[in-house]
C-alpha cells in the first residue's frame, strides 16, 4: 500500500501549483483552472485520508466539493463569458475597476 | 384636614392645564379668568380650612408632614414629594393664595382684551403652584423646584409683553428684563446649590425636620455651617432682590402690573425670607453669617428707599420700595426676629400688593403713562383707587394702627435691642425715607391740579379691580392686629403662633428678656414721629410746587443724580462684570476655544481619517490577485501561529 505521506505531499504540490498559478497568471480562464486544481488537490487529500483512516465521511466531502465546483464552474464560466463580450478580453489587469 | 395638602398644589395645576392646553380654544375671556382666580380660590379656601383645623389642635400637635410619593431614590438617597404642613408654612400658603387670588381676579380686568389672556393665566397658575412647592416642601429639593419654578415664571411674565419696548441701563426690550432677571437670579441659585449639596455632605439628608433635628446638638460657630447659611443666604440675596444681586427687581417691572404684584412685591421675592426662616435653627448656630444678613439687610433698606425718593416711573418707586422692605426683612431675621421678619413678609404682602395694583389701576387709566411728573389731580376722577393707595401708603409708612406700623416697628425694636443702635438707625432714617418717597409719589399722583395731556381722559377701574384693592386695602388696615406686641396691651398672636417653628433657634441663640419698657415706648414713638415727619415733608413739599424735584436737583447736584441714576450701580455692573463676560466670551471663548479649539478637534478627527484613509487606499488596486495574495498571506501568518 502507498504510504498516505506521497498522497499529502503530492496533495500539496497540486495545491501549492494552483496557488501560485492563481496568484501570477493573467488570464481568467488559467486561474480559473488553477482553482479547480487546488480543489482537486483537497479532494485528494479527503479520499487518502478516507482510505488510510477507513472513514467514509472524507470521501462523502468529495462529492460535496466535486457538486459545489461543477456549480461553481458554470458561474466562473459565464462571468468569463459576459466578461469577454464586454472588454473583448479575459486579461484581469484590465478588469481593475473595483477599486479607489 | 392636613392630610389634603396636596390638592391645595394640585388646583393650580389643574387650572394650568386647562389653560395651558385648551385656553386657545376658549377664547371667552370669563371663562378663562374664572378657571384661573377660581383654582387659586379653591386652593385658599382649603388653606383656610387647614389654618382653622390647626387653630384647634394643640400647639405641638400642628406640625405634620405628609408624603405623597417618592421622588427620586438612588441608593441611600431619597427625596420625597412631601409636604410639611406647621405654622410657617400654612402662614405663607394663606398670604400666597389669598393674595394671589385677589390678584388673579384684578387681572381679569386688567388684562382685558389682551391677546394672550390666557397664557397670562397659564403663567400666574403656574407661579402658585411652583411657590406653593415652594413654601410647603418638607425638603430642599423640593423647595429648590419651587424655587427655580417661580424663577422661570418671574422671567415669563417679566417678557409677557415681548413685543414691547423697556427704557433701562444697557436694556432696550422687556425681554432683555426678562434675561436680566433669570441670569441674576441663576448667580443666587448657583450658591442655593452650593449650599445644599454641603447640607448633604454634613448631615447626610435633604429633609428639613432631619436637617434641624441633627443641628440641634451642634455646636454655636461651627464652620461648615457657616459656609452653609452664607451660601443659601446668598441664593435669598438673588431672590430677594438684595445686595449685591438687587438689580434685576427694578427692571422686572417691565412685565405687566399684577405681575408686579404679585411676584415682585408680594410672594416670590419673599422666598428668600421664608427660605432663611424655614433655616432658622443652622442659622442660630452661625452667628457670622447672622450678622451678614443684618447688614445686607440694613443696608439695602437706606440704599434702596434712597433711591426711591428720586424716581418718577410710578412703579419703580414701588419697586425700590419692594427692595427696601425686603432689606427690612433680613435686617430683622439677621438679628433673630424670625417672627417680626415673617410678620412684616405678611403685612407687606398686603399693602404692597394694594400699592402696586393701585399703581396698575392709575397706568391703565392714563393709558400707560407711568411717569408721575405727567400725572395729578387723580384723586377725583378715581376715588377708589386714591383711597385704598393712600391707606396703604399710611400702612408702609407705619402709621398706626395699620398693619405696617406694627411690622416695622417690631423690626426697629428688635434691630435696637437684639442688634446694635447703628442697625437701628439705618432702619429709621430708612423708614423716615420710605415715608417721604410714598407721599411725594401719592401727592404728585393724585394731588394737585392734572398736569397730564389733553388727550387722555382718566377713569375709575372696573369693580374686577377695584374689588381686591379695597380687599388688600382692608386687610392693610387690619393686618397688623395679630401682631399688637405685649407693650401695647396685644397678646402677639402671630409670635405666640409661629413660636415652636423658631423655638430651636431661640433656644440656640438665647436672647435676653427685654423687660424695660421704656425704651420700646421711646422707639416706637420716634418711629411714629418718623412716619408723621416723612408725611408731612412729603406732601407739602410737592403739594406746593409739583416740580419741587427740579429745584432739589439743581441745589444738590451730583447728590441728586447719584439718587436718580440709582447709584450708578447698573452702570458699575455692567462695566464690572457684564462687559468683561462678554468680552471674555467673544474674544476668547467663541473665537479662540470655541472655533480654534473645540472646532480644531472635531474638523482635525474629520482631517485626520481623511489623511489616513488616502494613505492606506493605495492598497485597494482593484486587482483580484492582489488581495489573493494578501489572502495567501494571511493564511502563511495563521498558520505559522497555529504551527509555532
Amino acid at each position: 500500500m502507498v504510504p498516505i505521506h506521497y498522497y499529502l505531499i503530492l496533495s500539496a504540490v497540486m495545491f501549492i501549483t494552483g496557488v501560485v498559478g492563481v496568484l501570477t497568471r493573467r488570464n481568467a480562464i488559467i486561474i480559473f483552472m488553477c482553482i479547480e486544481l487546488m480543489l482537486n488537490s483537497v479532494n485528494l487529500t479527503f479520499v487518502a485520508f478516507s482510505a488510510y483512516l477507513g472513514n467514509e465521511t472524507g470521501q462523502m466531502f468529495v462529492f460535496f466539493i466535486m457538486a459545489v465546483a461543477a456549480a461553481e464552474a458554470a458561474v466562473g464560466l459565464a462571468i468569463v463569458i459576459a466578461l469577454f463580450r464586454n472588454r473583448q478580453t479575459v486579461n484581469i489587469n484590465d478588469v481593475n475597476i473595483l477599486r479607489w | 384636614m392636613h392630610q389634603y395638602v396636596g390638592l391645595i398644589v394640585l388646583f393650580p395645576l389643574i387650572g394650568l392645564l386647562i389653560n395651558g392646553l385648551l385656553g386657545w380654544k376658549i377664547k371667552n375671556e370669563k371663562v378663562i379668568g374664572s378657571i384661573g382666580s377660581g383654582a387659586v380660590g379653591l386652593s385658599f379656601a382649603l388653606a383656610v380650612a387647614i389654618f382653622i383645623d390647626m387653630l384647634g389642635a394643640a400647639p405641638e400637635q400642628r406640625s405634620h408632614v405628609v408624603e405623597l410619593f417618592t421622588w427620586i431614590a438612588a441608593g441611600s438617597f431619597k427625596v420625597s414629594a412631601a409636604y410639611q404642613v406647621d405654622q410657617l408654612s400654612v402662614l405663607m400658603t394663606l398670604v400666597v393664595t389669598g393674595v394671589g387670588f385677589l390678584i388673579h381676579v384684578y387681572s381679569i380686568g386688567y388684562m382685558h382684551g389682551d391677546r394672550s389672556f390666557a397664557r397670562f393665566f397659564t403663567y400666574l397658575n403656574l407661579f402658585i403652584f411652583a411657590m406653593l412647592n415652594l413654601v410647603l416642601a418638607d425638603n430642599y429639593v423640593l423647595m429648590f423646584l419651587g424655587w427655580e419654578g417661580v424663577g422661570l415664571c418671574s422671567y415669563l411674565l417679566i417678557g409677557f409683553w415681548y413685543q414691547k419696548k423697556f427704557e433701562g441701563v444697557t436694556i432696550t426690550w422687556t425681554g432683555d428684563a426678562g434675561n436680566k432677571a433669570f441670569w441674576v437670579n441663576r448667580i443666587g441659585d448657583f450658591a442655593f446649590m452650593l449650599g445644599m449639596f454641603l447640607i448633604f455632605k454634613e448631615f447626610g439628608t435633604l429633609t428639613f425636620n432631619e436637617v434641624m433635628g441633627q443641628a440641634d446638638t451642634m455646636a454655636v460657630g461651627n464652620s461648615t455651617v457657616f459656609w452653609i447659611t452664607l451660601l443659601l443666604f446668598i441664593g435669598a440675596t438673588g431672590k430677594s432682590a438684595q445686595i449685591p444681586l438687587f438689580i434685576w427687581l427694578p427692571d422686572a417691572m417691565a412685565g405687566p402690573t399684577p405681575v408686579s404684584a404679585l411676584i415682585h412685591a408680594a410672594t416670590m421675592v419673599t422666598a428668600g425670607v421664608y427660605m432663611v426662616a424655614r433655616n432658622s435653627a443652622l442659622y442660630a448656630l452661625a452667628p457670622d453669617t447672622m450678622m451678614v444678613v443684618a447688614i445686607v439687610g440694613a443696608v439695602t433698606a437706606i440704599m434702596a428707599a434712597s433711591i426711591g425718593i428720586a424716581q418718577n416711573d410710578i412703579k419703580k418707586v414701588l419697586a425700590y420700595s419692594t427692595v427696601s422692605q425686603l432689606g427690612y426683612m433680613f435686617l430683622a431675621l439677621g438679628v433673630g426676629a424670625f417672627t417680626a421678619g415673617i410678620f412684616h413678609v405678611m403685612t407687606h404682602a398686603f399693602f404692597k400688593a394694594c400699592l402696586f395694583l393701585g399703581s396698575g389701576s392709575v397706568i391703565h387709566a392714563m393709558h400707560e403713562e407711568q411717569d408721575i411728573r405727567h400725572m395729578g389731580g387723580l384723586k377725583k376722577v378715581m376715588p377708589y383707587t386714591y383711597w385704598t393707595f393712600l391707606i396703604s401708603s399710611f400702612a408702609i409708612a407705619g402709621f398706626p394702627p395699620l398693619s405696617g406700623f406694627f411690622s416695622k416697628d417690631e423690626i426697629l425694636w428688635k434691630s435696637f435691642a437684639d442688634g446694635s443702635p447703628i442697625l437701628w438707625f439705618i432702619g429709621a432714617a430708612a423708614a423716615l425715607m420710605t415715608a417721604f418717597y410714598m407721599f411725594r409719589m401719592v401727592t404728585l399722583t393724585f394731588e394737585g391740579k392734572p398736569r397730564w395731556a389733553d388727550d387722555k381722559h382718566p377713569h375709575e377701574s372696573p369693580p374686577s379691580m377695584t374689588i381686591p384693592l379695597i380687599a388688600l386695602a382692608a386687610l392693610a388696615v387690619v393686618g397688623g392686629f395679630v401682631g399688637v406686641p405685649a407693650v401695647l396691651g396685644g397678646g402677639n398672636a402671630i409670635h405666640q403662633w409661629l413660636h415652636p417653628v423658631f423655638a430651636q433657634a431661640e433656644k440656640t441663640m438665647a436672647l435676653p428678656e427685654h423687660h424695660a419698657h421704656t425704651t420700646e415706648y421711646i422707639l416706637m414713638a420716634i418711629s411714629v414721629a418718623i412716619g408723621v415727619t416723612g408725611w408731612w415733608v412729603g406732601r407739602r413739599m410737592f403739594l406746593k410746587d409739583p416740580n419741587a424735584d427740579e429745584r432739589i436737583a439743581a441745589k444738590t447736584g451730583f447728590l441728586y443724580r447719584l439718587l436718580a441714576r440709582k447709584y450708578f450701580v447698573d452702570e458699575a455692573y455692567d462695566a464690572a462684570v457684564v462687559r468683561p463676560v462678554v468680552k471674555t466670551s467673544d474674544s476668547f471663548l467663541f473665537r479662540f476655544f470655541d472655533v480654534r479649539i473645540i472646532d480644531g478637534i472635531v474638523n482635525g478627527a474629520g482631517a485626520l481619517a481623511g489623511w489616513t484613509s488616502r494613505t492606506l487606499r493605495v492598497i485597494q488596486t482593484g486587482v483580484v490577485q492582489n488581495y489573493a495574495a494578501l489572502i495567501v498571506v494571511g493564511l502563511v501568518i495563521v498558520l505559522g501561529l497555529i504551527i509555532l
